[in-house]
Order: C-alpha cells, then sequence, then structure tokens
C-alpha cells in the first residue's frame, strides 16, 4: 500500500504547493512561522514525555539494576551470577523451548500457507484463517494453560481414552504438562498462527510471472522450488522464525500459569528474582536476567529486521 | 502483527506453479484444523463436566446466574470491571498520546517518521517481563503522585498496544493522501482543529477502530504486569479462581475468548472493506 501510494502522494503534494506558495508564503511572516514551528514541536511532546517515563526510564531501570546492590553501590555480583551453573541451565531451557516451538511453529505454519496457495485473498476462507490466526497468536497466557489442561490434562478427554481404551498413559513418564516439556507442545499453538500471519505475505509475494519465466525456460516445478521459490522466501522464512523465537522467548503467562515447580525458564526465574527480592542470595538479580534476555532480544529482532528488509525487495 | 495481516490481502490471488493441488490443501487444512480446534473444544466440553464422575451437568453455567453467584464470584466480577476500565483508558491514550503524535509527525516531521516507528516497535524487544522490572520503581512513584487506583496501570499498557496500534494507524495513514487532505482543508481557511475533526478523523476511522480493538484484546488478555505489580484485572482473577472453582475460570476464559474473536474479526473486516473502497 505505501509503494503503491508513494507517487500519488509526493504529486500530490507538488501540486498543492506549488500554486500555493504564492498565496500563503508571503502571509506568514517568518516569525509566525517560527513560532508555528514551535508550537508543532510542542505537540509532540505529550507522546515524548510518556514514552520516556513509561518505556525508555522503565527499560534502564531494568537492564541496569543489575549493576547495583539495594544500597545503589555499583556491583557486578549480580552480571557474574548470570553464569552461576542453575541460571546457565535456565537460560539453556529458555533457548531450547524457543527454538524448539518456532522451528516447529515455522514449518507448520509454513505449510498451512503453502496450502493457501491459490485461493481468493479476499475469499471467505482466507478471512476466517486470518481472523482464527490472529486470534490464536494473542490466545497466550492463562487461558491457553486452561485450554491445555482441559485438552491433556490428567482429567482430560484424550488423556482417559487413550488410556482406557487404547491403553496408552501420556503421562506414564511423569506429568510432564507443567514442566517445561509441556510448554513445547503448549506455545506450538501461538507459534504457528503467527508464522501464518507473518509468512503468508511473503508467499503471496511470489509472482506468477516467475512461475512462467520458469515453465517458458523449460524448467520443472522442482526447478522452479529450488531455484525460485526457497531462495526468495527463504530471508522471509529464517526472519519470521527469528520473530517465533522472540516470541516464545519472552513470553510469561502461560508458563506462570501452567508450570508448578521451580523456575525453569529465564521469565519465571526473573519472577522469582522479583517476588522473593534474594535469589541465590543476590539483591537485584532481576536486573541481571532482565539484562540477559534483553541482550538476546536485541541480537535476534536485529536479525530479524536484517532478513525482513531482505524480504521487501520482492514484495514490491 | 493485525497490520501484516491486513496487508496480506493486498496482492490478488496469484495462481501459480507452486500451488497445491485441492487434496493437499484440504488435508494441510484439515488436520492442522482439528488439532487447533480441540483445545478450545476441550474447554467447551470440560463447562459442562459434572466433578470427576464422567456425567456432564449445565450447572456451572447456570450457576453463574444464581442469586448468590454476585457474591461468590464478587472479585471475578470486580477483576472484569477493573480490564474493561484499563482497556478503555488505554484505547484513550491510544487516541489522545498515540493518534495526534502520528499525524503529526506524518505532516510536519516526515523525517522523524523512522524514529517513531522504531520506537513503537521497542515493546516487542522489551517484553513485558522485562520491562516490569523497571516498572515496579516508576510505579511506586505513580501510586505516590496519581494514587493506587487500578486505571494507572493503563500507562503501562498503552506501551504494551503501542507496536499494534501503531501499525493499524500507519497503515490507514499511507492509504490516505493525508498531506493532501489537510492542505485542502487548510486552504479553505479551516482551523488545525476542524481539518483534523472534519478531515483527517473520518478519513483515519478505520485504522483507528482497528487500533482501538487490537488494543482491547491485548489489555484483556493482559497476564505478566498486573500479576507482577500485584494489581487484579481478568487474567490475574481468573488463575486466582480456577483454584477454587476450575469451571467458572474456563467459561470465563471462553467468554474472553470469544470476545477477542470477534474484535478481531472486526479488524479484518475494517480492512477489507478499505481495500475494495481503494479500489473502486
Amino acid at each position: 500500500m505505501t509503494v503503491a501510494n508513494a507517487p500519488v502522494l509526493v504529486a500530490g503534494a507538488a501540486e498543492t504547493t506549488s500554486p500555493q506558495h504564492p498565496l500563503t508564503e508571503p502571509a506568514s511572516s517568518p516569525r509566525r512561522r517560527a513560532s508555528r514551528g514551535l508550537v508543532t514541536y510542542l505537540g509532540l511532546t505529550p507522546f515524548a514525555l510518556y514514552v520516556l517515563v513509561f518505556l525508555f526510564i522503565p527499560t534502564i531501570l531494568a537492564v541496569t539494576t543489575g549493576f547495583f546492590t539495594e544500597d545503589g553501590a555499583f556491583t557486578l555480583t549480580n552480571i557474574a551470577g548470570l553464569l552461576d551453573p542453575l541460571v546457565l541451565n535456565t537460560f539453556a531451557a529458555s533457548f531450547w523451548v524457543s527454538a524448539v516451538t518456532a522451528v516447529v511453529g515455522a514449518v507448520v505454519g509454513a505449510l498451512v500457507c503453502y496450502a493457501l496457495l491459490g485461493t481468493r485473498a479476499d475469499g471467505a476462507l482466507r478471512s476466517v484463517i486470518d481472523s482464527v490466526a490472529s486470534v490464536l497468536a494473542q490466545f497466550g497466557g492463562v487461558m491457553l494453560a486452561f485450554a491445555f489442561i482441559a485438552a491433556i490434562g490428567l482429567q482430560s478427554l484424550l488423556t482417559l481414552w487413550l488410556k482406557n481404551t487404547v491403553g496408552f498413559d501420556i503421562y506414564a513418564n511423569g506429568t510432564w504438562l507443567y514442566q517445561p516439556a509441556g510448554l513445547l507442545v503448549v506455545y506450538t499453538y501461538f507459534q504457528v498462527p503467527l508464522m501464518v500471519i507473518t509468512f503468508l505475505p511473503a508467499l503471496e509475494g511470489l509472482k506468477r510471472q516467475w512461475a512462467e519465466a520458469n515453465a517458458t525456460l523449460g524448467g520443472t516445478r522442482l526447478t522452479y522450488w529450488t531455484r525460485i521459490a526457497f531462495p526468495v522466501l527463504a530471508p522471509s522464512f529464517f526472519g519470521s522464525l527469528l520473530l517465533l523465537f522472540a516470541n516464545a522467548f519472552s513470553s510469561y503467562a502461560t508458563a506462570a500459569a501452567l508450570v508448578s515447580q521451580g523456575s525453569p525458564i529465564v521469565p519465571l526465574q526473573i519472577r522469582a528474582a522479583l517476588v522473593s527480592e534474594t535469589v541465590l542470595g543476590r539483591e537485584n538479580m532481576a536486573g541481571a536476567l532482565a539484562l540477559g534476555m534483553v541482550v538476546v532480544m536485541v541480537v535476534v529482532m536485529w536479525g530479524y529486521s536484517v532478513l525482513q528488509s531482505r524480504t521487501s525487495r520482492w514484495q514490491r | 502483527m493485525t497490520a501484516v495481516k491486513n496487508d496480506s490481502g493486498r496482492l490478488a490471488a496469484v495462481r501459480i506453479g507452486a500451488e497445491p493441488n485441492h487434496v493437499v490443501r484440504w488435508i494441510i487444512l484439515g488436520v492442522v484444523g482439528l488439532v487447533f480446534a480441540f483445545p478450545i473444544f476441550a474447554m467447551v466440553e470440560f463447562t459442562f463436566r459434572d466433578g470427576l464422575s464422567g456425567g456432564h451437568t449445565l450447572d456451572h453455567w447456570t450457576g453463574l446466574f444464581d442469586e448468590d453467584a454476585a457474591r461468590t464470584y464478587r472479585n471475578l466480577f470486580t477483576a472484569i470491571g477493573n480490564s474493561l476500565l484499563l482497556a478503555v483508558v488505554t484505547v484513550g491514550i491510544v487516541l489522545v498520546v498515540l493518534l495526534p503524535t502520528m499525524i503529526l509527525v506524518h505532516l510536519q516531521f516526515p523525517r522523524l517518521r523512522r524514529v517513531l516507528e522504531f520506537i513503537c516497535i521497542i515493546p516487542i524487544t522489551v517484553p513485558a517481563i522485562v520491562l516490569v522490572v523497571g516498572l515496579a520503581p516508576v510505579y511506586s512513584v505513580v501510586v505516590k503522585v496519581a494514587g493506587g487506583s487500578i486505571w494507572t496501570l493503563a500507562f503501562a499498557y498503552g506501551i504494551t498496544v503501542l507496536p499494534y496500534a501503531y501499525r493499524a494507524i500507519q497503515s490507514n495513514l499511507d492509504a490516505v493522501d493525508v498531506v493532501t487532505l489537510s492542505e485542502a482543508g487548510r486552504t479553505l481557511s479551516a482551523g488545525w482543529g476542524r481539518v483534523l475533526w472534519f478531515v483527517l478523523l473520518p478519513n483515519l476511522k478505520r485504522g483507528v477502530l482497528a487500533a482501538s480493538f487490537i488494543s482491547v484484546a491485548v489489555v484483556l488478555g493482559e497476564f505478566t504486569i498486573a500479576s507482577l505489580l500485584n494489581r487484579v484485572n481478568l487474567q490475574t482473577a481468573l488463575l486466582q479462581v480456577s483454584q477454587s472453582d476450575p469451571y467458572v475460570a474456563v467459561i470465563f476464559a471462553l467468554l474472553a475468548l470469544a470476545l477477542a474473536f470477534v474484535l478481531l474479526l472486526s479488524i479484518g473486516r475494517l480492512g477489507r472493506t478499505r481495500r475494495t473502497g481503494s479500489e473502486s
């Protein structure tokens, strides 16, 4: 939409400014224009102040408190605490959960996008899937935990049916639903819809002419996929994969509602540090953990934006 | 994320060599659809369960309309009230703080557009669980200044919804020739207030509505910040109720889910009408 409208916008601006110049320029003296400029700058202050107080200050506080003790003295103990085997294990578990659900979500989501190829963009099927995907991608938190306890919990229909008729106890090796392994299943539920939302526009960017050109030059469907579709889609696919990773890595509410014991992933570790104030006998550990998370998120999101800018090249 | 979705329809359906045949398409959609419908179905089934007996009952639903329901679920109803209030105030912040800034930047400071976009995307990189670490000290000041009422939490939620609201409004701003419209209004001697109210807002209605709906949906589902700042909202109350009466918790979760679905479905419809409108 941006691209389609850009020439119109420029042309429109040019049209309106050129006949307007003689009329408006003399009317507004330089001083009046300067004061109006000041007023318009003032118009930016509410948003600037708001973002300063509720976004920048909290972010800075969050990533710097790790460097200080409760009394405000500088310390590196908390940061060194990130290297504690327990904390490293938590980061590893978070990486593992995020990576597995991101890969599964990306592959299944890409399959769904593939299945939607060739359907009408404004058709009923597409609009229902669009809406369902955006609801389910938002469907995190406590309610998702309920859904999975009802679906595959100890007393759920599926669990009881499998146990009583097939004789298969999905919890024979312990109640994994309430442990990090359970998060793998539950997180996938919002990863797949997010992939559909982010990857579908890229898949739609595949132009029919490319397929025609491939066919005209004697290519097969295989060469179409290996020489055209995969190379074009790869940046978008891996970009979406990174977004999914970030999404799972930063997710807190579902795990908080589901995981019964301990703090196996980083967000839950932050909760423990915030609530008890002295995890591992260190003050302000939450700040150090938050810093660790932000570093990971910045790297992942940077990769995402690099890949995304490569993607948009093909969507023009 | 919805903005991406809204954009997705802008290319007409492409029929290319890669497109799957009908059987493959419906096998993929059918299997994924069934797997994803199952947890929702299981939630519905759960609300009709008669304890662990294996039978089914309507009691959990009818119980909501009992005389003592208002007393039994008082905390839950308070929490719903809190969440609705937070949704309204958050939408207010989007409309009063974000929207005018976006219009102003679009019209007067085109060079700041990238900066604004960058700022609005930050909350994706700084997740709520990180933000809350820094919000705790900020809120200890906020409570001193504005009191400890629940609505102050909307300041934090305004940040949480920033990426979503930004994309919804921006895609509308890009689609409408705001510069020409406002200059036309100004040339016809309308003041900025009139231009904003009578010219720009009607043209930005869809983006503004979409931003409001997605904000409501996000606020109703928010748990992290409320829980860790010890405030009561719908999600924290649901978790609490689920420990004593899981059936009612699941019923309200389903209702909240249905509401979110209606809100996001209407965003999809807004997107479609915009598209057909711009084509004609």
